[in-house]
């Protein structure tokens, strides 16, 4: 062998990251094609060519790369659909020092962890309202602990992720909520959503001041969230199917799916979900932008309806609080869909047609809130305050701020008087005011209005 | 000397599985055996040799290891499987009746073996 110059080397890199970038050939078909390489290379230089010469004959008789990837391209037609490898094969890097094994045990593990705690927890305080509370405490623990492991979360964040964790556990444990208060509902309701902010420190490694980490743990949320429909629904029809084979047979399925199955299934299927978002991130990646542009013009039109129907109704003084939270449940989906959308998007991209479909979106969303804060009010004015009605009128005036402080940042930025960039701030900075909102809702509502 | 396509296409799998058949060997060795063998007048773009191997492998006409070089580089090594064997006695009679046929065609038709009776 002869030695082989710097320069030399150089050049392979740059030829090995440019071939790399093409889909239908793999690593180690790099790897392949740079043996073949560098043997012609030293069979050119024996032949008295010095190193650039060699180099420049050894890639023009590899062939156009273009050529030579779509040739590989119908060999494996597949690798142009990104596979999700649920443990990555062959000679990947992960597969030979065993992480990837690893991290689907300690994965696993977890899921059958928090089964087991919801079970056990089941059994110790019945499925009433104390239940309900303490759901999100059983199955938080198992979460966090995965995606703390799979970051190595330092002790610090981890200390402070875990008082908070025994303060909330703490006030959703001594409060005497009654079992069919109105307190302790909202309790069980707020619960998760200051636990998944507590995920959420695990998720970035403690770096939770950082604003793209905080955008990765948005895009991680959305990304789980399809997962877990997706495990839900084939669960869904794997569970359906068993539950009529076995009533052909006239044994009911019913209570083992209630007792046993769906315990270990919902929480055990949110560690898996996890676990797939984090072991192959870019395939949901590439859907997410098709959803939120399927779904964005749907949801104007949805609210659009909604509107029309409010106004024909007459005003909506004396709608019910059903209809008020589920207005409140449709804005939080619209939020949902805009920060879904917004993760999604290319930064750098220059404003277009879909940034005003989506600010028109925002705007629809407003009037929906404005009637519906109007609502509230007059019927905080004719009933009086209760704690339902504070905490739906809190969760409104968060959302309103939200949806404003979008629609003027969306419309500076149609302008081309800001950045992209200055709206996903936004998003990030607004979004812990939800879980401290929370929080609110679960420590101080019960000392406030009572437990009843 | 620069080959049709499809002719590259249709020789090349026989002549890949031939050379295998030998022994087992990387890429860049077996690309240097098919310069021996043509004395470097078959030449078709280095790149393709390895799309082509993998097509074999995923038919099963081949094998594949991945070893080290003598410089300590990650190299495939590929063997041919008895399937391929199977293949490439067949290609191996295919290709003598195409060869017998088209010597006859490069003959003059005076020194044809069988001349054309009944047309004379």
């Amino acid at each position: 062998m002869m030695e082989t110059s710097v320069e030399l080397e150089e050049q392979i890199k740059r030829w090995r990251s440019y071939v790399a970038r093409k889909q239908a050939i793999s690593a180690s078909d790099v790897d392949e094609l740079e043996d073949h390489l560098r043997e012609q290379v030293v069979d050119l230089r024996g032949i008295g060519l010095d190193d650039g010469e060699a180099f420049l004959v050894a890639i023009t008789r590899l062939g156009n790369v273009d050529a030579v990837s779509r040739e590989y391209a119908r060999v494996h037609a597949n690798r142009l659909w990104k596979q999700l490898a649920l443990v990555p094969e062959g000679d990947d890097e992960t597969v030979r020092n065993g992480t990837a094994r690893r991290e689907l045990a300690v994965a696993l593990v977890a899921a059958v962890g928090a089964g087991l705690a919801v079970r056990v927890g089941m059994s110790l305080v019945g499925d009433g309202m104390r239940l309900a509370l303490s759901l999100g405490l059983l199955v938080f623990p198992f979460v966090a602990a995965y995606l703390g492991w799979k970051r190595r979360l330092t002790s610090r964040p981890a200390v402070a992720m875990v008082a908070l964790y025994i303060a909330l556990a703490v006030a959703l444990w001594v409060y005497p909520f009654s079992p069919n208060g109105v307190i302790g509902l909202l309790a069980a309701l707020h619960a998760p959503v200051v636990l998944w902010l507590l995920v959420g420190i695990a998720y970035v490694g403690g770096q939770w001041r950082s604003d793209s980490r905080r955008m990765d743990f948005v895009r991680f949320t959305g990304e789980l969230a399809v997962y877990y429909a997706l495990l839900g629904l084939g669960g869904g029809v794997l569970l359906g199917l068993t539950a009529g084979a076995l009533s052909l047979v006239g044994i009911d399925f019913g209570p083992w799916l209630v007792n046993w199955v769906l315990p270990f299934a919902m929480p055990g299927a949110l560690v898996v979900a996890a676990w797939l978002v984090e072991a192959k991130q870019n395939v949901v990646e590439n859907i997410a932008p098709v959803l939120t542009r399927v779904f964005t013009p749907l949801t104007t039109v949805m609210l659009v309806v909604l509107l029309i129907v409010l106004a024909a109704a007459g005003g909506v003084i004396d709608v019910d609080r059903q209809v008020l939270i589920l207005m409140d449940a449709i804005l939080v989906l619209v939020l949902s869909l805009l920060l879904y959308s917004i993760s999604a998007r290319d930064t750098t991209a220059p404003p277009g047609l879909f940034d005003g479909l989506q600010l028109v979106l925002v705007v629809a969303s407003l009037a929906v809130d404005a009637v519906m804060l109007a609502a509230m009010l007059t019927r905080i004015a004719e009933f009086g305050w209760s704690a339902n009605k504070v905490a739906a009128l809190g969760l409104n005036i968060l959302l309103l701020v939200h949806l404003v402080g979008i629609a003027w940042l969306t419309t500076s930025f149609l302008r081309s008087r800001r950045p992209f960039a200055a709206l996903e701030r936004w998003q990030t900075r607004y979004l812990p005011l939800y879980g401290l909102w929370a929080a609110v809702v679960v420590v101080a509502f019960g000392p406030v209005f009572g437990f009843a | 000397m620069r080959f049709d396509k499809d002719l590259v296409a249709a020789s090349a799998t026989p002549l890949v599985l031939g050379i295998l058949s030998e022994g087992d060997l990387y890429g860049y060795a077996i690309h240097k055996r098919i310069e021996e063998l043509s004395a470097g007048r078959m030449q078709w773009t280095d790149g393709m040799l390895y799309p082509l191997l993998h097509r074999l492998e995923r038919l099963g006409y081949v094998s594949s290891s991945w070893g080290t070089s003598e410089a300590g580089r990650r190299r495939k090594h590929y063997a041919i499987t008895s399937s391929g064997r199977a293949v490439l006695a067949d290609r191996h009679e295919q290709w003598t009746v195409v060869a017998d046929a088209l010597r006859q065609v490069w003959q003059p038709p005076e020194r044809r073996a069988t001349p054309l009776a009944g047309w004379a």
